[in-house]
C-alpha cells in the first residue's frame, strides 16, 4: 500500500479514496514534471466555425500549459471539441481568439514540430511502409541513404521490421496505426497529437497498442496530447487528464492522475484507479436532471406474448 | 437462383459463360433476323423476272409490291416473277459482314488514290492519338492545378464550362480556315471536343483526394508544391488514369465528326464511300473494326492500370488477376476504393 500524503486518508470502502490523494512517489513525480520547461501552451484559446447548424463554438477560453515529456489525455462528452483542440494545436483549424505557443513561439500553420496520428490511419497507400515513414524526412530535404536507414529503424522500433517493403493495404488496423506513429515520430516532432488513434481497433489490439505507446513514450523524448473518449484508456496512459465540457468546449478540470507509474493493465482495481474512474464518470456523465434530453423514459410497449418473462 | 440475386456477383464458374453470352446474344438475334425467313424479311429478292419487263433479277421489292406484280401477271395469264423473302440491303447477314471484314483488307480501293482500309484505320488512329495527346498535355496539368487550388478553379472553370457546351463540330469551318483541309483541323476538333471536359473531369478527380491524407502530409511538413507533387498527384493518379480511359471513348465520337471536316479521311471516309456504293456489309465491317479497336484499347489500358496501381487493390495471383480482368463487370469505371469482396 503506498503511503498517502494527506491526513484524511481513512476512506471507507463505500466511498473510494479521493482522486486527489497522491502517494509520495507520485507527488514527487508531479513536482519533477512541473519543474520541466513548458512545451505547449494554450492562451485564451477559442475556436468557432460555421457548420450546417449555424455558428458553433467548439472551444472557449482554454488555458493550458503542458510540460516536456508529459502525456496528457483530453477527454469529454461528445461534441466537447476535443478533436478540435488537437486540430487547432496541429494548425489544421484556425483559431478565433487566443493562441497556441510551442516552446514560446506562436503557431498558425501545420508544421513538422507537431506530429499527428489520426483515427483513420491516413497512411499513403501508394508508398511502402519505409517510404511512408520516410515522408517527413523527405519533406525536410534529407538525403536518401540516411533517411532510409532512419525510417527502417523507426519501423523496427514499432515492431514492423519484417514489413519494410509491404504496402499499407496488406496490414491490419493495429499495424497501420503503428506505422502512423512511426511516421509521425520520424519527422522529429516536439509534440505528438493523437486524435482517438485506437478508436477503430478491437479491444485486445487496443490494449496491445496502449502498452506499445507507453513503451515508445518511455524511450523517446516526446510530449503527447492524446484525445480519447475512453476513460480507462485516459487513466491508464495519462500523467494529467484534461476534462472538457460540451457546448461550448471549456476546461472543466485538469486532473493529475494518482495512479503510480509504470502503468499496467492490472492496476485497474487499485483504489487510485477506481477513485479516478469514479470522478471522471461523475464529470462526464452527470446524473441526468429532469430537463436533460437524455432523461426521457422509453414508452413501455408489450411486444411479447410468450409468457416467459425474463425480468 | 444464385445467378439472379440482387447486387450479388455471380459464381466465378458462370462468369466466362456470361461474358460469351454478352456477345453471343446480339449475334444470335442478328443471325435469327437474317436467316429465318418468316421472322422479318420485309422484301422480296427477285430471282426470275418472269414477264414483267421492268423487273430484273437481284432487285429487292417490298412484299406488297411484289404480290401486286404477281397478281397482275397471273391475271393476264403471263409468267409471274419469282423471288425469295429477303432483308433490306442495309441489313446484311453476319456471314456477308464477316466476308467483308476479311475482304475489306484484301480488296484494292475502287478509285485510284483512295486509301486501303488499313491505311484509313492508321490515319484515324493517328488523328485520335495526336488529338488526345495534345489535349491531355494541357488539360491534365490545368485540371490538377484547378483541383488543387480552388482560387484558380474559380477563375478558369466558369469559362471552361461555357465553352464545353459549344459543340466541337460547330468549330469545323473555323478550324478549316485556320488549319487548312488536311489532318490538322481534324486533330483540332478532337482536341476541342476533349480538352474542356478533360479539364473539368481531372479537377473533379483531384478534389476527391481524401483530405485526411493532405492533413497528414501537412503535419509531416509538406507545403504547397510538395503537397501537390508528393500527395495529390500520386493519390489521384489511378483515378486520373481511369478518367483518361473513359475520355478516349469520347474522343472516338469526335473523331467521326472531325473526319468529315475538310477533306474527308480515315475510317469515316471509308464508311461514307462504301455507303455511297451501297456496300453495307463493308460499312458494318468498318463499324465493327472501330468497336474492336476501342474495346482492345480499353482492355489493354485497364489491364496496364491494374498492374501500375496495384496498391489500390489487394494483391492477387497473376492468373486470378488475369481472369478477374477478363470477367470483371464492365460497368465498373473506377477502381473500387476498398478491395472488392469478390
Amino acid at each position: 500500500m503506498p503511503s498517502v500524503t494527506h491526513s484524511d486518508s481513512s476512506s471507507s470502502p463505500a466511498s473510494p479514496a479521493d482522486y486527489r490523494l497522491q502517494s509520495e512517489a507520485v507527488a514527487a513525480r508531479f513536482a519533477a514534471l512541473h519543474a520541466r520547461p513548458v512545451v505547449l501552451e494554450a492562451e485564451h484559446l477559442s475556436c468557432e466555425f460555421d457548420s450546417e447548424r449555424g455558428r458553433v463554438t467548439a472551444l472557449r477560453d482554454i488555458n493550458v500549459r503542458i510540460h516536456r515529456r508529459e502525456l496528457v489525455c483530453v477527454i469529454g462528452p461528445s461534441g466537447c471539441g476535443k478533436s478540435t483542440f488537437a486540430r487547432v494545436i496541429a494548425g489544421l483549424q484556425p483559431v478565433s481568439a487566443g493562441r497556441i505557443l510551442v516552446d514560446g513561439v506562436a503557431v498558425t500553420a501545420p508544421g513538422p514540430d507537431r506530429g499527428m496520428v489520426f483515427q483513420g490511419y491516413t497512411l499513403f497507400p501508394w508508398l511502402t511502409l519505409t517510404q511512408n515513414v520516410r515522408f517527413g524526412l523527405d519533406m525536410q530535404g534529407r538525403s536518401d541513404g540516411p533517411a532510409d536507414a532512419e525510417a527502417r529503424q523507426w519501423l523496427d522500433l514499432v515492431g514492423l521490421g519484417k514489413f519494410h517493403d509491404s504496402y499499407p493495404h496488406q496490414l491490419s488496423g493495429g499495424m497501420k496505426q503503428r506505422v502512423a506513429i512511426a511516421r509521425a515520430l520520424a519527422a522529429g516532432p516536439k509534440i505528438l497529437l493523437m486524435d482517438e488513434p485506437f478508436g477503430a481497433l478491437d479491444p485486445s489490439t487496443r490494449a496491445q497498442m496502449q502498452a506499445h505507446l507507453m513503451e515508445i513514450w518511455r524511450n523517446v523524448d516526446i510530449t503527447i496530447v492524446f484525445i480519447t473518449h475512453d476513460m480507462d484508456e485516459a487513466i491508464l496512459l495519462a500523467d494529467r487528464i484534461l476534462v472538457l465540457k460540451a457546448n461550448p468546449g471549456e476546461v472543466q478540470e485538469f486532473i493529475e492522475v494518482p495512479v503510480p507509474r509504470p502503468r499496467r493493465l492490472d492496476q485497474f482495481n487499485t483504489p487510485e484507479f477506481q477513485a479516478m474512474r469514479q470522478h471522471l464518470d461523475s464529470l462526464i456523465h452527470p446524473a441526468p436532471g429532469p430537463n436533460s434530453p437524455d432523461h426521457c423514459p422509453l414508452p413501455f410497449i408489450r411486444l411479447t406474448q410468450a409468457g416467459d418473462d425474463v425480468e | 437462383m444464385a445467378l439472379l440475386s440482387v447486387r450479388r456477383e455471380p459464381p466465378a464458374r458462370y462468369r466466362w459463360l456470361l461474358w460469351v453470352l454478352a456477345f453471343a446474344l446480339p449475334l444470335a438475334t442478328w443471325s435469327a433476323v437474317s436467316y429465318i425467313p418468316w421472322l422479318w424479311h420485309p422484301q422480296v429478292l427477285i430471282t426470275d423476272a418472269g414477264s414483267v419487263s421492268w423487273i430484273k433479277p437481284g432487285l429487292r421489292l417490298d412484299r406488297a409490291d411484289f404480290a401486286a406484280q404477281v397478281n397482275k401477271a397471273t391475271a393476264a395469264n403471263l409468267a409471274p416473277p419469282v423471288g425469295e423473302p429477303a432483308n433490306p440491303l442495309y441489313l446484311p447477314p453476319p456471314h456477308a459482314v464477316g466476308r467483308a471484314l476479311y475482304g475489306a483488307f484484301t480488296t484494292a480501293p475502287r478509285l485510284k488514290g483512295d486509301m486501303w482500309l488499313h491505311e484509313s484505320i492508321v490515319m484515324s488512329i493517328k488523328t485520335i492519338f495526336l488529338g488526345f495527346a495534345i489535349s491531355s498535355l494541357f488539360a491534365l496539368p490545368l485540371g490538377i492545378i484547378c483541383g488543387a487550388y480552388p482560387a484558380l478553379s474559380r477563375m478558369t472553370e466558369p469559362f471552361v464550362d461555357f465553352v464545353r457546351y459549344m459543340p466541337a463540330p460547330a468549330f469545323g469551318a473555323l478550324m478549316v480556315a485556320i488549319f487548312g483541309i488536311h489532318l490538322e483541323p481534324k486533330i483540332a476538333i478532337v482536341v476541342l471536343g476533349t480538352f474542356f471536359t478533360q479539364v473539368l473531369v481531372t479537377a473533379g478527380t483531384v478534389r476527391r483526394v481524401d483530405p485526411a491524407l493532405l492533413e497528414a502530409a501537412q503535419t509531416l511538413g509538406a507545403k504547397r508544391g510538395k503537397l501537390v507533387r508528393r500527395v495529390i498527384i500520386p493519390a489521384c493518379l489511378p483515378d486520373l488514369y481511369n478518367d483518361t480511359r473513359i475520355l478516349i471513348g469520347c474522343a472516338w465520337t469526335y473523331l467521326v465528326v472531325a473526319e468529315v471536316v475538310g477533306v474527308s479521311s480515315g475510317i469515316t471516309f471509308f464508311i461514307n464511300q462504301q455507303a455511297k456504293y451501297r456496300n453495307f456489309d463493308n460499312v458494318y465491317a468498318a463499324i465493327i473494326i472501330i468497336g474492336l479497336i476501342g474495346l482492345a484499347t480499353d482492355q489493354v489500358l485497364s489491364f496496364i492500370g491494374a498492374r501500375l496501381f496495384g496498391w489500390k487493390l489487394t494483391r492477387r495471383s497473376r492468373t486470378r488477376a488475369f481472369l478477374g480482368w477478363l470477367f470483371s463487370p464492365r460497368d465498373v469505371l473506377y477502381f473500387p476504393d476498398k478491395p472488392s469482396t469478390r
